[in-house]
């Protein structure tokens, strides 16, 4: 993975239209979205700008790891992408599924520590293990709702706060002109988002067993 | 006077979602996305309906292109489309459209054919009138902006 320096970084994804990284944007969590379908895109999209995210919206796992810079057939595109916060992704999905991008995600020694939520419109009690085991950080079942989103984003800002000093911050994009650059040795963490056993404070969907 | 036609276009769509509503077609779902439309994104729900729609159709041909073929044996892909048509559909709330779906996937898990034709048939009939309810309520939606002769976000 290209490391070039933070601020190198910054001056390239600074050229590239669309991406606003004006200092108040270093606040926001960045989500990388993934579903093949267009109608749930639009949902998650709006459902996380309206959670005040910034979204990146891709059809397919295989654009979710090129987006990542993780595609090994593929070269990261222009850039090595703008930190990414969190992955949503879709379970059902043709080529590469949701579970399978999970996995991807997991065994990358850079970008183990994105949590990763599953949705799914099957409520599965084995499913929903199997991703958890992988580490997923939660699951959602379909269709999905506001408040879903909510829940996510805000144990999730909340694990920020609670875990900054224990991860270095490396989850939250801060853009900072020290050279600190993101994928420079930042300490491995010891948080264990893949382990099997769910974290006391893990929240899940509360009907999901039904 | 322009009072009183904001007014009955008002209770025009209350009428309309509650039939909706009422009778199954829409669920909590389609409230969801109302709830998500505001001055930001004042066409959200049309938005996301109009790719709904033109999804749809394209599944609804792709699902009768399969069962007309006379050799047909792909249930599988069929399953495939079904698991999208209901995946979108619940997306959007259109809740019996699911149902329906749901029955289809079904006969075709038993490679049901004749049961699968039926399925669709009551899937194009329930697409249909789906489609024509929510442009009406769309097009009451745009004339009461017009008598309103101002922008507002969509109100229940």
């Amino acid at each position: 993975m290209a490391v070039n320096g933070a601020v190198t970084w910054l001056r390239r994804a600074e050229e590239i239209d669309g991406y606003d990284l004006s200092a108040s944007d270093s606040e926001e969590v960045h989500v990388l979205a993934v579903d093949d379908s267009l109608v749930d895109r639009k949902v998650i999209e709006r459902l996380l700008k309206i959670t005040s995210c910034k979204v990146t919206a891709v059809d397919s796992g295989r654009r979710a790891l090129q987006f990542l810079g993780l595609d090994e057939e593929k070269e990261a595109n222009g850039f090595d992408g703008l930190k990414v916060d969190l992955i949503i992704t879709d379970y059902c999905m043709p080529g590469m599924t949701g579970y399978e991008l999970l996995k991807k995600v997991k065994e990358s020694s850079v970008f183990r520590e994105i949590p990763v939520v599953i949705m799914s419109s099957e409520n599965v009690i084995a499913r929903i293990d199997r991703c958890l085991e992988e580490g997923a950080e939660d699951f959602i079942v379909k269709p999905v709702k506001l408040s879903d989103v909510k829940r996510i984003i805000d144990y999730m800002t909340m694990d920020f706060r609670e875990g900054e000093e224990r991860r270095g911050g490396i989850n939250k994009r801060k853009l900072r002109d020290d050279g600190d650059d993101r994928f420079s040795s930042s300490p491995p963490s010891t948080l264990s988002s893949s382990s099997p056993t769910a974290p006391s404070n893990w929240i899940l969907r509360p009907d999901v067993s039904k | 006077m322009l009072g009183l036609a904001a007014d009955r276009l008002r209770a025009d769509m209350n009428r309309l979602l509650a039939f909706l509503f009422h009778q199954g077609i829409l669920d909590e779902q389609f409230l969801q996305l109302q709830q998500l439309q505001d001055e930001s994104s004042p066409n959200f729900v049309s938005e996301v309906v109009n790719i709904y729609f033109h999804e749809s159709e394209k599944l609804l041909r792709s699902l009768r292109s399969l069962l007309m073929d006379r050799e047909f044996s792909d249930y599988n892909r069929m399953g495939i489309h079904l698991n999208q048509f209901m995946g979108s559909s619940s997306s959007i709330g259109a809740n019996r459209i699911r149902n329906v779906c749901v029955a289809f996937r079904a006969a075709s898990e038993q490679n049901n054919r004749a049961g699968c034709l039926r399925a669709l048939e009551v899937l194009e009939h329930e697409y249909c009138f789906l489609k024509n309810k929510l442009h009406e309520l769309f097009q009451i939606q745009q004339q009461r902006v017009l008598a309103a002769g101002v922008r507002y976000p969509m109100q229940n």
